[in-house]
């Protein structure tokens, strides 16, 4: 189980991420988009969306923090696991609180609007459901072991997520942690699976180029697309 | 010196009808699919009016297009690029469908299906967008031919303009009020905000003819394009999550037929050709400090076809020699530089729009008969002119940022034009003196006359094909009988592909139809495509088209 949950099922998770990117970019670009639902309404967006994006990207920053970088190296710079602690515990907090208000309001608009509700698919309802269990689980997990120094999860979690990307999956590093945070770390994982199959892909299209090109693009006409396109043959003559 | 060419539009607004065809066959075309109910891709509003979306014109509200900076440079209303980033998950200057309308459809089954009874079945109109039974209140026409205008007429943004001027200009009782259609689609323009606000880098300017697209593979739907663009020409797809918005119809334009709007427009009022234009001007012109100005800043950057010396720099630049050709002999170039009676719809966005209106004469003509007056005798014309009953404030804040002496002159010289005329239509010979007096000759006059009145299709649209621009496709779009494959045996051979009848490479459809039509209207035998394919959408039932059934023969 122990090989199973934290050796193989990231590497799975990767590869999906990873091929279902590709994949949707390849034949799906098309459909590779925000889908905004704002023209339907706007009164409850306005205030929902920004918190729940703001409050995630924090979130986000904080999991770098938390997972990719070292505890070495936090105490390089002095910062001792104490300090460290509380700015995890408050900042993580606030964003968490964030957040979770945004998506709360996001589902009520979602599920109350009749357009918008119109417009959800079944494959919208999925991700919502992980999402929020990921989001909640993480504060949940948090906070319940959130009294004196807090659960150290850079001496286990961080650890092993960092093993996965050296090859070398350090697997007996989760076995001791909390119930409550290995839930929440397979519940992340099936999160980061459904990016590329959902409209979370969107992500990945964070448009910062546009800080940096000339206002006004041209281009040139295709001169591939000029002549009619040859029609697909839709039939197999048979016999003579 | 760098010359980039464009096609434009002119449509003159004398002629227009209000009779909504351009839409209407816009609309079949383009956004007949669920999601984009509520788009009109050509849209006719009246004026006064409010127009589509609703005040669409209040850029204090809706910020659109651009403006200049403490520095003078342009920025987008908007906001900045950073503004732009921050504020991406939720725009805050977004019409909602509220705005535009929700659109609608009927309960039809309910009248076929009704049991029958004492009452008439009704059927109930059900919003489209939430699917329930709904009250109409609005829709893109709305206020068609100033429908409810004393209620709402004061909410047009341009009425409130030109009140704050002159306060008894507009007046919405019936004796005193006026009217005009005004057809509108996206004005291409040649400093497209749309362009510069989409993050994605989706939305493009096509470098040969100018005509602005969304790349709906590379559009996210950050919907910040709909906010910049001041005339509101880009629309947000509910279903797919992408922008659309008018294409100029360039599947039409690249094999030379004019777009859907001007094609089947009743009133035969739109003009299509090509401008040549600086592009190294663009982003001086468009920052010209004064509104007022951006009128003649704008005509400064367009180049002039006859020039020798443009022409060069044309070439120089990779314009194809028919485009150049066709810029010489463009009707739009000739209404907007030569004539000087087209104008740009509100210049002062600063995005130099690129389709451009001959404003309104009929009225003055038709007010002045009513007081009993010649309305079409030069002085009276002039006269009233000042006086008219659509006061020119009004069409100043449409057409020049509020400037009267441009709209002023292309009015008197469309006067001229029918008082000049006129005297040659009772027989006289007219001395050139009207022409004179708006700085025109005879000869120019009845230039003008035979383009704006006899308005022929031909000089109407004088479009060059991306075709002979592009060699290479020469044989595809402009010669769709003949085929390079055509030999012996070969895969063109006899319109019969390699895999049997109808295989192969068709002509495209645009190109066939023109055909097909043209061939109904002048022959008097049933009509045969005389292609290897029949399109039965174009067969009129009559006759018996060769290709409509295979040969007998053969089928042994
Ligand atoms: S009118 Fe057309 S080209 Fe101009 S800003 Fe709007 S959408 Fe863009
Ligand atoms: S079809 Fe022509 S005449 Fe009719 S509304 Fe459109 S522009 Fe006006």
């Amino acid at each position: 189980m122990t090989t199973l949950l934290w050796g193989i099922l990231p590497y799975v998770i990767l590869v999906l991420l990873i091929g279902g990117l590709i994949w949707r970019y390849r034949y799906d670009k098309f459909g590779w988009t925000t889908r905004s639902s704002q023209l339907y309404e706007s009164k409850l967006l306005r205030w929902a969306s920004p918190a729940f994006h703001y409050g995630i990207l924090f979130v986000l920053a904080g999991h770098v923090m938390g997972l990719l970088i070292p505890e070495s190296w936090t105490d390089k710079l002095g910062v001792n696991e104490h300090a460290y602690h509380l700015m995890s515990l408050i900042g993580g907090t606030a964003a968490g609180v964030l957040t979770v208000a945004g998506i709360v309001l996001l589902i009520y608009r979602r599920r109350t609007t009749g357009p918008v509700f119109l417009a959800t698919t079944r494959n919208d309802k999925l991700m919502y459901l992980v999402l929020l269990a990921a989001i909640v689980l993480g504060m949940v997990a948090k906070l319940t072991h959130a009294s004196g120094e807090g659960y150290n999860y850079r001496h286990t979690i961080s650890p092993w997520l960092r093993s996965i990307f050296t090859l070398q999956p350090k697997t007996e590093l989760m076995v001791g942690v909390p119930v409550l945070y290995q839930i929440h770390v397979v519940v992340g994982l099936a999160l980061i699976a459904l990016v590329p199959f959902s409209r979370l892909v969107h992500m990945f299209s964070a448009p910062l180029q546009y800080l940096f090109r000339p206002y006004i693009v041209y281009r040139s006409r295709d001169t591939e697309r000029l002549t009619a396109r040859p029609e697909r043959r839709g039939w197999e003559r048979i016999g003579q | 010196m760098k010359v980039m060419s464009q096609i434009a539009m002119v449509m003159n607004l004398d002629k227009c009808i209000g009779c909504h065809t351009c839409s209407v066959t816009c609309k079949q075309a383009w956004t007949n699919r669920s999601g984009v109910e509520y788009v009109w891709f050509n849209n006719v509003e009246t004026r006064p009016g409010q127009g589509y979306p609703r005040r669409y014109e209040d850029q204090q509200r809706w910020k659109g297009g651009w403006e200049l900076n403490k520095r003078g440079k342009l920025k987008l209303k908007q906001g900045g690029r950073l503004k732009r980033l921050a504020e991406i998950f939720s725009n805050p200057v977004l019409p909602d469908i509220k705005d535009y309308y929700e659109p609608w459809t009927y309960d039809y089954h309910k009248l076929t299906n009704a049991p029958l009874g004492d009452d008439f079945p009704v059927a109930e109109p059900r919003s489209l967008i939430s699917g329930k039974p709904m009250k109409i209140e609005w829709s893109s026409n709305w206020d068609d031919n100033l429908g409810g205008a004393p209620e709402h007429g004061d909410l047009d943004p341009m009425v409130a303009k030109v009140r704050e001027q002159a306060a008894e200009k507009v007046k919405f009782a019936f004796e005193q009020t006026f009217m005009f259609y005004l057809p509108r689609i996206c004005e291409h323009c040649i400093n497209p905000a749309c362009v510069a606000s989409c993050p994605s880098g989706a939305m493009y300017k096509r470098a040969e003819d100018g005509i602005v697209l969304v790349d709906q593979d590379s559009c996210r739907g950050w919907r910040q394009c709909v906010t910049g663009c001041p005339y509101k020409k880009v629309y947000f797809n509910h279903r797919t999550g992408k922008a659309e918005k008018c294409t100029l119809c360039y599947p039409r334009l690249e094999v030379g037929l004019p777009t859907v709007c001007s094609e089947t427009c009743v009133g035969r009022l739109r003009y299509l050709g090509v401008i040549l234009y600086d592009a190294d001007q663009v982003t001086r012109a468009a920052s010209a400090p004064r509104e007022t100005d951006l009128y003649e800043e704008q005509l400064g950057i367009f180049l002039d076809p006859e020039d020798p010396e443009v022409r060069a720099a044309a070439e120089r630049d990779g314009i194809p020699y028919d485009w150049i050709e066709a810029a010489r002999r463009s009707p739009v170039h000739a209404l907007i530089s030569k004539y000087k009676v087209a104008l740009p719809l509100h210049p002062e966005y600063r995005t130099m729009p690129m389709v451009w209106y001959i404003p309104p004469l009929s009225p003055v003509v038709d007010a002045l008969n009513e007081t009993g007056h010649d309305g079409e005798e030069a002085d009276n014309l002039f006269g009233a002119i000042d006086t008219l009953r659509i006061p020119l404030e009004y069409l100043a804040e449409i057409f020049t940022a509020g400037d009267m002496r441009p709209v002023r002159a292309s009015l008197e010289k469309l006067a001229a034009m029918r008082s000049h005329m006129r005297e040659i239509n009772l027989g006289g010979t007219p001395d050139g003196s009207t022409a004179e007096r708006v700085g025109m000759s005879a000869y120019e006059i009845e230039e003008m006359y035979r383009l704006l009145a006899v308005a022929k299709y031909e000089d109407r649209y004088v479009i060059p094909t991306a075709a002979v621009g592009n060699a290479q496709a020469l044989e595809e779009s402009v010669l769709p009988e003949g085929c390079s494959l055509d030999f012996e045996g070969g895969p063109g051979m006899g319109g019969s592909g390699p895999v049997g009848e109808a295989s192969g490479r068709p002509a495209p459809v645009a190109v066939e139809n023109f055909h097909v039509l043209a061939d109904r209207a002048t022959a008097d035998e049933p009509a045969d495509t005389g292609r290897s394919r029949v399109n039965l959408l174009n067969w009129d039932g009559n006759g018996r088209p060769e290709g409509l059934f295979p040969d007998r023969e053969e089928r042994q």
